[in-house]
């Protein structure tokens, strides 16, 4: 790395070198049985420099190709985008706990047993049941050093486990699924088996909905599939330049419910969002998005920030280009009402559980509209049964605007987002029938 | 480096090594992209890459190790037996095949990897010169790539099969906005390696931009049942949402009930319903000669006259249901085991002209162009970029762009109409567990569909 940096000051005014090293084992279970047992070695060296003002960048999985890197970083530079930026300086990090190296320690037959106890929980609920399962553990190297001087590099490991059931009987398909992953070994199974055994108890019977307009509760699962990507859109900071994002003008104005408070942060311990500092090496923070329903910040990293006349919130990442701004990990607090309150109040309405096909109309205006995969209709307080063959649609900003409830129960939902259920009184829904 | 002489060493390093079945894949890429936000270039950049894997199968239980660094092959290959060793607690299936000895080149006459950048950057600053002329416009993405990859295959019967590769794919967008309300407007393009096919695009992008604007004033679908005509591009979506995905065999083999759906002369459409998928179909975006397991490429009818004749298969998916691999093994890269996966997929056309399929509806939806869509097997989504009411065989003003849903026991029995104008869209990818994006190309002549779910205000 160090001989990278060292060429491309040569022919550069600045330059930054990002390697990423990464050791992921998974092991997969496939129709109730083990199947895959995975190791993947893989690294990636990228350069950034700036000649002549401008940007150049060249990636490659060979560190030693140094010719080439820096070759096409200068071929590149001579079109690139003008940098208004300066590459950070030497800079102390606040430590943030995500590296636990008993995760890389969890032997392989542990994983197989993990996997083997998920399979059997569900099974022992529904024995007809069959089910995709995988265990993973992973650990990532990340190491920035820059012409400046500054040098920076962390590791941090994590742990998933996740389990998939289809329940077939005849033409009739149900999918059921849930996932957690951490920082540190994941060893207890109860949290993910509450909720499959909880949609699968949900959806034993079926129900029908009717064409109209009826109050919706998005479970944490389900605000995941349909609210949460137009925001994070909206919410980008490159967006927001471009004039793109509904709420470019809506700083320090009531745009939603005052219920809903959002933040994004990347420094909660052993969390697989969070890390010390971003992929352009700027230190990492919390970042109140809303807060009591008003937008307070928009999400940048180094370039985008410059252009805007911004600071960097630490949002820089690469997803194998440059940098761009991008959420570390969506936290919506949660709110008062359980659950159970929010289904008591409901005389016809849907709980969504999975919106699928939700994030493929207009994002950016914040429009959603997706088929119910896995959803339940609600009568007199009650759960009814599983609702097929049924949309909802709306737009995310309409929806925030006027939220009955936020629940206690919020939870991580994958690594990058924590989410209560959230309750909105008026949802349009359409039904095959 | 060159990965044939790396190739030759490991293809001895496999007769060193015990299992059911021993494979390994080595690659070499580069690629390069160009990025515009809005009237400037933001990003451009060039990569390069080796790596490979070894994927081990012995008592049915599956080993892989992927990795960038070549050294040490033989460890990887014991850790990858030790991996399938662990895993295995049956008999390993897998069809037969015999070895394969070839040689094939990327077939391109010009390699997108060697046109100037400058040549590729000219081109962009015209499409957004085009771009930028309608008024009103708020911002806009256009996202430009390309790649060449040599890959070998070998196995431990015998097989090194050498292929070449070239990809190139153009992705616009426009944004129109009036304050508070966004709207966008999108083009979705590739090749299998030719450049000119993004080339002469003006008017096209130029039409593209005036309806980003025009949806700011267009009004919404009523949510509701409709009869749908789906331009060629989105039915193709379609197809390859509401039947491809269904036909890929590892949803299947293992899955009792599933085989019970899924049984061959099922009844699934019309008679004029016929669905195929296939690599061997030439020059298209999932054309190929062999597959990621070294089998042949073939051209397999899904659907025939409505019933269900065949599916896609790996080596292991063909085995246990006793039927022929098709050349449908795919990885998006080395770092990824290969999986079913779909190639070329589309309806073949019937005899329907569009005039006569809309002459009779009195109050449908005309849907065109795709955002994107997505399936869960039994149900499942598209989304049309394009949205006309169809009032009494008339097609009526743009409206906001709409979400389809179906139901593949229903939705397919309930085309009704299939036009006679073939056309495949080679701008999409697809996604499957991790591995995404895939290049295939999808498509449909016109088709006509009665009882629609369309979601809507």
């Amino acid at each position: 790395m160090q001989r990278i940096l060292e060429q491309a000051k040569k022919v550069a005014e600045s330059a930054e070198v990002f390697s990423v090293t990464s050791e992921e084992t998974p092991v997969q279970f496939e129709a109730d049985r083990l199947k895959h047992i995975q190791s993947k070695q893989s690294c990636v060296a990228a350069l950034r420099i700036i000649k002549n003002g401008r940007i150049g960048y060249s990636v490659s999985t060979d560190p030693d190709d140094v010719d080439n890197l820096v070759r096409a970083a200068v071929e590149t530079a001579e079109f690139g985008m003008k940098a208004e930026f300066e590459l950070p300086s030497p800079t102390t990090y606040k430590k943030v706990n995500i590296y636990d190296p008993k995760v890389d320690e969890v032997p392989l037959g542990k994983m197989i047993s993990l996997g083997e106890e998920m399979i059997a929980a569900v099974k022992g609920h529904t024995r007809d049941i069959i089910c995709e399962a995988g265990v993973s553990k992973d650990v990532v190297s990340i190491s920035i050093i820059n012409s400046l001087g500054n040098s920076a590099e962390y590791s941090k490991s994590i742990f998933s486990l996740g389990i998939e059931g289809s329940l077939i009987r005849g033409t009739d398909m149900l999918f059921v699924a849930e996932g957690e992953s951490s920082c540190r070994p994941l060893t207890n199974i109860k949290g993910i088996i509450d909720i499959v055994l909880k949609q699968l108890d949900w959806a034993k019977e079926q129900a029908t909905a009717t064409t109209k307009k009826m109050p919706v509760i998005f479970t944490a699962n389900g605000a995941a599939s349909a609210l949460i990507s137009p925001l994070m859109s909206a919410f980008n900071g490159k967006t927001v330049l471009e004039g793109a994002s509904p709420l470019g003008d809506s700083l320090g104005k009531p745009v939603f419910d005052n219920k809903l408070n959002i933040f994004d942060d990347a420094t909660i311990d052993y969390r697989p969002g969070s890390h010390p500092f971003d992929d352009e090496g700027i230190a990492s923070r919390r970042t109140p998005l809303v807060e009591n329903g008003v937008p307070l910040n928009f999400l940048y990293d180094l370039q985008t920030a410059a252009l805007a006349g911004k600071q960097s919130t630490g949002n820089g990442h690469r997803g194998g280009g440059l940098p761009s701004p991008s959420a570390n990990a969506f936290i919506i607090p949660p709110g008062e009402t359980s659950f159970d309150d929010m289904l008591a109040d409901i005389k016809e309405g849907l709980v969504v559980e999975y919106l699928m096909g939700a994030g493929q109309g207009n994002v950016l205006g914040g429009d959603f509209s997706g088929n119910v995969l896995l959803g339940y209709k609600v009568e007199n307080g009650k759960i009814k049964g599983r609702v097929k063959d049924t949309m909802v649609s709306g737009n995310v900003y309409k929806v925030l605007k006027e939220i009955a409830a936020i629940g206690n129960d919020a939870r991580w939902i994958g690594g990058f987002l924590y989410s209560p259920s959230i309750y909105c009184p008026n949802l349009s829904v359409s039904v095959k029938g | 480096m060159d990965i044939e002489v790396i190739g030759r060493k490991i293809a001895e390093e496999l007769k060193k090594h015990k299992a059911d079945h021993i494979e390994a894949h080595i690659q070499q890429s580069v690629s390069s992209h160009i990025t515009y936000r809005g009237k400037k270039l933001e990003s451009i950049g060039k990569s390069s890459g080796a790596g490979g894997n070894i994927r081990v199968q012995l008592n049915g239980g599956w080993g892989f190790t992927s990795f960038n660094s070549f050294e040490d092959i033989p460890s990887r290959i014991e850790m990858a037996v030790e991996q399938a060793r662990l895993a295995g607690n049956g008999r390993s299936w897998l069809a037969k095949k015999a070895p394969v000895v070839d040689k094939v080149s990327a077939g391109i006459k010009v390699n997108p990897i060697d046109i100037p950048l400058s040549e590729k950057k000219n081109l962009l600053d015209e499409y957004n010169a085009v771009i930028w002329k309608t008024p009103k416009l708020q911002t806009s993405v256009i996202g430009y790539g390309d790649g060449y990859r040599k890959s070998i295959f070998i196995d431990s019967a015998g097989s090194f099969i050498q292929q070449e590769r070239a990809d190139v794919s153009l992705r616009l967008s426009a944004v129109a906005s009036d304050g508070s309300d966004v709207q966008q407007a999108n083009m979705s393009l590739g090749s299998l390696g030719d450049f000119s096919r993004i080339q002469n695009l003006h008017a096209e992008i130029a039409d593209m931009s005036k309806r980003a604007v025009a949806l700011l004033a267009a009004p919404q679908v009523k949510g509701g049942e409709y009869t749908v005509v789906l331009d060629p591009v989105l039915a193709g979506v379609f197809v390859h949402e509401a039947f491809g995905h269904l036909s890929e065999s590892d949803f299947v083999y293992e899955n009792e009930r599933m085989r019970e759906v899924m049984t061959l002369g099922k009844q699934f459409g019309g008679k004029h319903l016929n669905i195929v998928d296939g690599a061997l179909v030439p020059n298209l975006r999932g054309s190929y000669k062999y597959d990621d397991e070294g089998v042949a490429a073939t051209k397999t009818y899904l659907i025939k006259e409505g019933k269900l004749v065949g599916r896609l298969h790996s080596r292991e998916t063909a085995a246990r249901m006793g039927e022929k691999p098709t050349g449908n093994a795919r990885a998006v890269s080395y770092r990824y085991p290969p999986i079913v996966r779909m190639t070329n997929t589309y309806i073949e056309p019937g005899s329907s002209s569009f005039k006569d399929m809309i002459a009779d509806i009195k109050e449908g939806v005309y849907a065109k162009n795709w955002y994107g869509g997505t399936t869960s097997m039994e149900m499942f989504t598209f989304s049309a970029a394009e949205a006309y009411m169809i009032k009494n065989g008339k097609i009526g003003g743009l409206m906001r762009p709409v979400v389809l849903s179906g139901n593949v026991f229903s939705t397919l029995q309930n085309i009704d109409a299939i036009g006679n104008d073939l056309d495949m869209n080679e701008g999409g990818g697809c996604g499957k567990g991790e591995q995404s994006p895939l290049p295939v190309s999808n498509g449909s002549p016109h088709i006509r569909i009665q009882n629609c779910l369309v979601g809507g205000a």
